[in-house]
């Protein structure tokens, strides 16, 4: 039987709401929503990755003389990368959907399937300048 | 204190890449001289350090003079030592054959390629999971740099699919490390390697499920199937310099696999031993199957390209699914020959479309040269396991090897039918290409050719020629690194302290 | 080496070619007769040796792990084959200098022939069967590239393609084979292989191998039903067929079967397959050569037919059988090379090879008449002359052998072969070269230069003497060559013209008066023909090939339709598969560890989290409200960290969350406000039940750890943070010491972010994109963008928030903060600046370049790490120590604060670029273009 009124009960529940948003977001046409989505989808996993120290209250991970017990410090330090480099990413996923809207002038993130007659891909690079 | 060589690989791109963005004013020639410089640094050092690891001793080091497992370390066996190798040969040839190319039609792009090497040479190094999730991130986004270096609306569209599925890898690489760190308490690889064995029974389902969440990392960015979508449309519409290089990303997933699956989760993991093996047979079957299907329909020689690698890391995965010394020795030999071999691929398919630009406007104007169709000829050659190129000798390393496997009859025959399938679709598409034109074309086709970048190509030929002529030695040194990831407490050994090395079995 | 020399020789040569042609086509042409001469001499001069009985062999090592190996022997069938190849290539040189047209590019030509000839001599002197296999896949290419010499020809471009695909193929069949019967004769090396016939036949490997190993060779030597694709491979030069298709690579197969006859042939299998694959392949082919009106597609055809006649030969698996095999080579080799030749001559001289275009030739062009005539008597099996001898043979040995319980079976075969032979023979005498004398040629033919019939010539001689006297001129070769070939003890025999009245002698007197009643019948025989359906292969070849093609269009065009969606969906239903797979396949028990009863601001706060994704999910078409959603989130999860003791995290989350709305704000703020509706409900509730699986796996994977203890390596940290690292707060220490590694990598990917951000929107004020800003700038807000009250307050805090983020920067070794941190309050204060002034007044006040400060934070962060090295210590080894400074005090100063800053710098940088760009380009959507367009 799962408690419910429990700290790990709300984490756990919490993690997998955002995850799912993040999943159904996704799932959309256009660019935002897929950015919105996968910034959930990190908002999701650095929790996660964070609870994997699992769960204190009041045991700041700063040494000194009284403290007799710390949370594990480990999992905060990888977030806290790891909230960095999403942070980074996102940054660059934002900009790369407004710079691909700029230039096509739409956000669809659907790709023209490969197709076209031969010699025209192989200039893809020239025609790209 | 061992070598500190081992950090150079890491430090000079970083370096130089810090340098070309301080430099970025200063024009093309310095930013060029800097590049090619550094790049031909690491080749240097990678040759060193590949001549270092060949007595078969894994070396580590300690960054922050911190004992593993508590620091981030680094190993150099000889798996990593090859793989830098391959990397900087690589590299050396992309950044002179991007001279006045690529490299003027976007901002930063030398630094970038630096960043990414940096990324590359780390991933290949590091021996900390957590670590290795960082230098995924840094040579993935040095990639994403590069790949939309130039711009061009076909190029971001497919570049937000790249990215935006390289970011779901990202996260499933947290949850898998998050997982594994929750049951295990470490992130040390070689210190995994002691505790996975050990794991309290109630936990080895969470275990199992971060091993086989981690591995589907590492299947993106093999391109395994159906994992592979990202591949073609990024490779397809990004600079054939980008592509060149990235030839070696998709060698980095095999690469981690390797590692991860016979260090980590090998056959020493007690009762997760061998726990991704199943999987990886049918998925490089499949694999091979989609990349040839992707040859026979490809409309254009960047298409055509890009699923042969999708064939070539099927084919690969395979010799790796074998699990055995032979297996894993072909498939580097693979490996090495068939990276070489799909860069110079990519290179020729931006020389064509730069020789089109030269001849006119419309690249359909453009009928290719004699000598053009040579190095095609060569490279589909190559690329299909003709001989006399290495590729003739890593599909036959591979079948050697298959031999002793149950599934023979399965592997060989795919291998076999879709050999004749790629050569059928290398041949059709050179015939449409090259022969398919009034003779008198030919004179037409003489124009100036970019000489580097010709050059190159020819260069990464000559490699491959190397390969198959020197395949005694070059295999000795493979067979030899099977034997050393086969006996991972050598390596575990060798990073982790005594004392905690002490309930160790065998080596 | 002697022998290596003998291959590599034609290899090197083939460089030769094509330099000496700027010396004139004579020059070239003698160049490559030295080349291959000089490989011939080599060869012949070996011929005491052999001939007395010893076996030269030479080895090299190559890749001894798979047991390939540089390794060459010749004996008595190495030394037949290699010196016919080289012998007829020599006479193939000389003609094609007279053939080839001033047109033709003559040095690619003699290079590709002497590559093939090297191939060819490689095969029929390997000793190692893998070996053997690099040049048989080596013809192949090299064939590939003669028969499409004239690759402006669509026939030519075809019939290359065809025949790369089927004898390509074949060879990797072969491939395939070979690796079987090394493996299980336990050796790659020939000349061992032979002596273990036994151990190979017993194995139960046997029959597999056997079928890879004759589809290899059935289909280099076009035999049914791989015989297609020789009479397509005539759309080469004359010389090339001549060469290729009936003198040397056709003959590759029946080598093949020769070479492999003592340890595969006796058996059932091998007797069944192979020697009725012969003899159907003799008489099929036979059939068509006789209806072609292409003189050297009749040719082809008439090659293939007698390629299954040696197969039939072989088949049979007697020594006598091999004997007449051999002598039938050598005698086609003649007779076919220089039938080809001829029709090169009159192609070359009359401009067509139509037969129904020909006739009479004798009047005009009497020489090439007569060698051509007594060539064809010789095909046809007419007495005194060679191939009358070994067609004999062939007949006696048909004519006893039993096949399946049907005597009459081989006999019939046999004789309606012969007959057939006979009649197509007659049909090239009859129809070209005798006749009336014709003139409605399209140019008026005479006999060529000497030296292209002198070639034909000297293929003739032999045909005649041989015929004449057998034992004198072919004894010793016949007996060599089957000796090397069937091993052991060869059964009494004698070659002469008159072997007695036997039933080979009725059979071939059968033979040749059908031959010629069946030309006397032609017109008749043909329009019964003509009215029967007629397979082609090319269009089905050709047809398959599209087919084929097509299909894996159809199929690609339909999996990958460019759907990000659908791949995302695909990718993570197989994330969560392995990982389902992964839970399921192992032991699992729920976690002891004791649950931590949920405090009320924690439940409001996870209510709050829960109505906010609901909300995402119903409105999220509005962007803006999207975002303001998606910011509530980021607030709930730093709250929660501060919750459970990470008071670092919380504050980084909050700063990241801030830079992180701006920048999406400015995005939004160009990109449509609205997420069109365009999912179908089915799509919609489908995207719900996938996104509610993964939340719930998830969900469950947390709540499994959350509850169960487990021991860790911190401990050590948290012990070493203050003694070794030299902070108290150990998150930061972790970040700066323990783990900075880390941290390197981490800044390193903001400031590729930060420069790609700055690639990417550079170009965006060009080309499509900056005429899309263009035209929204019409649609620009009226009111003023930069309101004074905002802009007075952002410039008054800026000072204060550099204080504050030194001040974090300091302090973060020891309490929350540190450089990351820092960097990102500063960098926040700096694009109020932008946000509130605009880029340009900005920009214009902006003390330093922003890449400067990235380029010298990951720099300043490297040369720390780095510094060590100098004492010898590894990268990033910290070192600390306490000073006094006025105002903060006693401080302590660790290398990893110098460390922190280069972080620090780095994070500004990057997000003062990124968002400077970003606000460059806003500027030009809002404003007039001349103040803008300044490059960072």
């Amino acid at each position: 039987m799962i408690p419910i009124l429990s700290m790990e009960f709300l984490l756990a529940s919490g993690i997998g709401a955002m995850t799912a948003v993040g999943l159904y977001l996704i799932m959309l046409r256009r660019t935002f929503p897929v950015v919105v989505g996968l910034s959930f989808l990190s908002y999701a996993v650095n929790v996660f990755l964070f609870t994997m120290g699992r769960l204190n209250i009041d045991l700041p991970p700063i040494f000194s003389k009284e403290a007799t017990a710390y949370t594990d410090p480990l999992p905060q330090a990888l977030v806290l990368t790891a909230i960095v480099i999403t942070f980074g990413m996102t940054a660059l996923i934002v900009v790369l959907s407004l710079r691909g809207f700029l230039e096509t002038g739409s956000d669809d993130v659907t790709l023209a399937s490969q197709g076209g007659d031969e010699a025209e891909s192989a200039s893809r690079d020239g025609a790209s300048r | 204190m061992t070598s500190q060589w081992l950090i150079v690989p890491v430090a000079v791109p970083a370096m130089t890449a810090a340098l070309l963005v301080l430099a970025m004013h200063y024009g093309y020639a310095v930013q060029r001289a800097l590049s090619v410089a550094a790049t031909g640094i690491q080749l240097a050092v990678a040759i060193g350090l590949f001549i270092l690891a060949s007595d078969g001793e894994s070396r580590v080091y300690l960054l922050g003079a911190w004992p593993a497992p508590f620091g981030i370390v680094l190993v150099l066996d000889r798996l990593s030592s090859i793989m830098l190798l391959l990397t900087a040969v690589v590299a050396f040839g992309v950044v002179l054959a991007s001279i006045r190319e690529w490299d003027t039609r976007g901002r930063h792009f030398h630094s970038l390629f630096q960043f990414q090497l940096l990324g590359v040479n780390g991933a290949f190094l590091t021996g900390d999971l957590f670590n290795l999730f960082v230098f995924f991130e840094v040579l993935l986004i040095a990639s994403y740099g590069l790949m939309l270096h130039g711009g061009g609306p076909k190029r971001l569209k497919a570049g937000f699919h790249y990215v935006a599925v390289n970011l779901i890898g990202s996260t499933v690489f947290l949850f898998a490390v998050g997982t594994i760190y929750a049951v295990t308490g470490t992130l040390n690889m070689a210190d995994l390697a002691v505790k996975v064995p050990q794991v309290a029974a109630g936990n080895e389902a969470l275990l199992a499920a971060g091993a086989l969440l981690l591995f589907t990392v590492f299947a993106i960015k093999s391109a395994m199937v159906p994992l592979h979508w990202w591949l073609a449309p990024t490779y397809g519409s990004t600079s054939p310099a980008a592509a060149a290089l990235f030839a070696l990303m998709t060698k980095v997933g095999a690469y981690s696999i390797i590692r991860v699956y016979t260090l980590i989760f090998g056959a020493d993991a007690g009762p997760l031993a061998n726990i991704a093996l199943p999987w990886i047979l049918p998925a490089a079957i499949l694999t091979l199957v989609m990349g040839t299907l992707g040859v026979l329909a490809s409309r254009s020689l960047l298409d055509l390209v890009c699923y042969a690698l999708v064939a070539s890391m099927g084919t690969l995965l395979i010799a790796v699914g074998l699990a055995s010394a032979e297996g894993l020795a072909a498939a580097l030999y693979y490996a090495v020959q068939s990276t070489v071999t799909s860069s110079a691929l990519f290179l020729l398919a931006g020389l064509m479309a730069r020789a089109g630009e030269h001849a006119s406007a419309k690249a359909k104007a453009y009928t290719p040269g004699t000598a053009v169709l040579g190095l095609y000829f060569l490279l589909a050659i190559a690329s299909v396991g003709m001989p006399p190129l290495a590729g003739f000798l890593g599909k036959l390393l591979i079948l050697d090897a298959g031999r002793t496997s149950p599934h023979i009859a399965l592997i060989w025959s795919f291998i076999l039918i879709t050999s004749l399938l790629l050569i059928l679709g290398f041949a059709r598409f050179g015939i449409q290409t090259f022969w398919s034109r009034p003779r008198a074309a030919d004179a037409a086709a003489a124009q100036p050719m970019p000489a580097m970048l010709t050059a190159v190509i020819a260069g990464m030929i000559v490699v491959l020629a190397a390969l198959s002529v020197f395949a005694g030695p070059v295999m000795e040194n493979m067979t030899a690194m099977a034997e050393q990831l086969l006996e991972p407490q050598r390596y575990i050994r060798a990073v982790l302290p005594p004392a905690a090395t002490a309930g160790l079995v065998g080596g | 080496m002697k022998l290596a020399l003998i291959v590599l020789i034609p290899f090197i040569g083939a460089l030769l070619p094509p330099l000496a042609l700027r010396a004139g086509r004579n020059a070239c042409a003698a160049v490559t007769a030295c080349v291959t001469g000089l490989s011939l001499a080599i060869l012949l001069s070996e011929v005491p040796a052999v001939y007395s009985g010893t076996v030269p062999r030479t080895t090299a090592e190559w890749l001894p792990g798979l047991g390939l190996s540089w390794s060459f022997f010749v004996d008595g069938l190495g030394m037949f084959f290699a010196a016919l190849i080289l012998g007829i290539g020599l006479l193939i040189i000389l003609y094609a200098r007279f053939y080839l047209s001033s047109t033709d590019p003559m040095g690619r030509f003699y290079c590709y022939l002497l590559l093939f000839q090297g191939s060819m001599v490689g095969i029929v002197l390997s000793d190692n069967i893998l070996l053997l296999i690099v040049f048989w896949e080596l013809t192949s290419l090299t064939s590939f590239l003669l028969i499409g010499y004239w690759y402006h020809l669509p026939e030519s471009r075809a019939g290359a393609r065809m025949a790369l695909i089927v004898t390509g193929g074949g060879g990797l069949a072969l491939m395939g084979g070979m690796l079987l019967l090394g493996n299980i004769a336990g050796t790659f090396e020939l000349s061992e292989i032979l002596l273990r016939g036994e151990q190979i036949k017993a194995s139960p490997l046997y029959v597999p191998m056997l079928l890879l190993v004759l589809i290899g060779a059935f289909t280099k030597s076009a035999q049914f039903p791989f015989h297609f694709w020789l009479p397509h491979a005539m759309a080469a030069p004359t010389p090339v067929s001549a060469y290729l298709h009936s003198a040397t690579m056709v003959k590759a197969g029946v080598f093949l079967l020769a070479r492999l006859w003592p340890v595969l042939s006796g058996t059932p299998e091998w007797f069944m397959i192979v020697a009725l694959t012969g003899a159907v392949t003799m008489v099929i082919a036979a059939w068509i050569g006789l209806f072609k009106d292409d003189l050297k597609g009749l040719l082809a055809f008439s090659t293939v037919s007698h390629l299954g006649l040696l197969t039939m030969l072989l088949g049979f698996g007697t020594r006598s059988a091999m004997i007449a095999a051999m002598f039938h080579v050598l005698n086609h080799a003649t007779f076919k090379a220089a039938l080809f030749m001829s029709a090169g001559i009159v192609d070359h001289e009359t401009g067509t090879r139509d037969i129904r275009k020909l006739g009479g030739l004798r009047h005009l062009m009497p020489v090439t008449a007569t060698l051509a005539i007594v060539a064809s008597a010789s095909m046809a099996g007419v007495p005194l002359l060679n191939g009358f001898l070994s067609k004999e043979m062939m007949l006696e040995e048909a004519s006893h052998t039993v096949y399946a319980g049907q005597w009459w079976l081989l006999p019939l075969l046999a004789t309606a072969g012969a007959l057939l032979s006979a009649a197509y023979s007659a049909r090239l005498v009859f129809h070209v070269f005798l006749g009336k004398k014709r003139h409605d040629y399209p140019h008026h033919p005479h006999d060529p230069p000497v030296g292209m019939w002198l070639p034909v010539a000297l293929l003739v001689v032999p045909v005649i003497a041989i015929g004449l006297m057998p034992a004198t001129f072919a004894g010793a070769i016949v007996e060599r060559t089957a000796l090397a070939a069937a091993g052991g003890e060869l059964p009494s025999y004698y070659l002469s013209i008159w072997h007695g009245v036997t039933p080979a002698l009725f059979m071939s007197a059968i033979a040749l008066a059908g031959g010629l009643a069946m030309l006397w019948a032609y017109p008749a025989i043909n329009r019964w023909r003509l009215s029967m359906p007629r397979p082609d292969a090319m269009t089905m070849f050709q047809t398959a090939i599209t087919a084929l093609v097509a299909t894996s269009r159809r199929v690609f065009d339909a999996i990958d339709n460019g759907s990000l969606p659908r791949y995302l969906a695909v990718i993570v239903v197989t994330i969560g598969v392995f990982g389902l797979s992964g839970f399921f396949g192992a032991a699992h028990l729920p976690g002891t560890r004791e649950t931590l009863p949920a405090s009320l601001p924690a439940v409001t706060g996870w209510g709050v989290l829960i109505a906010a994704c609901v909300l995402m999910v119903l409105r999220h078409h509005d962007r803006l409200f999207a975002l303001v959603v998606t910011s509530i989130v980021g607030l709930i999860v730093s709250l929660a960290f501060l919750q459970f003791s990470a008071p670092d995290l919380a504050l980084t989350q909050i700063s990241v969350e801030v830079v992180t709305t701006i920048l999406l704000l400015l995005a939004i703020n160009l990109l449509p406000r609205t997420t069109p509706d365009e999912q179908s409900g089915g799509a919609k509730l489908g995207a719900g039940v996938f996104a509610a699986v993964g939340g719930l796996g998830t969900a469950a994977l947390a709540y499994a750890v959350l509850t169960r203890g487990f021991e860790t390596i911190s401990d050590y940290h948290i012990e070493q943070s203050k003694p070794g690292g030299g902070g108290t707060n150990v998150v930061n220490v972790i970040l700066v010491d323990f783990r900075g590694y880390d941290t390197f990598g981490e800044i390193i990917v903001l400031a590729i972010a930060g420069l790609t951000i700055f690639a990417l929107l550079d170009s965006a004020l060009r080309g499509a994109s900056a005429r899309r800003l263009a035209a929204m700038r019409t649609g620009a807000k009226a009111h003023d963008p930069h309101p004074l009250l905002l802009t007075v307050v952002t410039r008054v805090l800026l000072p204060m928030a550099l204080m504050v983020g030194v001040y974090i920067l300091l302090r973060g070794h020891n309490l929350p903060g540190g450089g990351f941190i820092a960097g990102l309050i500063v960098a926040i204060a700096f694009i109020m600046q932008y946000m509130a002034s605009g880029y340009v007044w900005a920009h214009k006040r902006a003390r330093i370049d922003a890449h400067v400060m990235i380029g010298s934070g990951v720099a300043i962060a490297g040369l720390t790490g780095l510094a060590s090295l100098v004492f010898d210590r590894p990268f990033l080894t910290s070192t600390f120590g306490y000073f006094h400074l006025p105002i903060f005090g006693e401080i302590e100063l660790a290398s990893a604060m110098a460390f922190d800053l280069g972080v620090f710098l780095t994070v500004v940088g990057t997000c003062i670029l990124s968002l400077a760009t970003i606000s460059r380009v806003e500027e030009r959507a809002e404003h007039a273009p001349q103040t803008t367009g300044v490059a960072p």
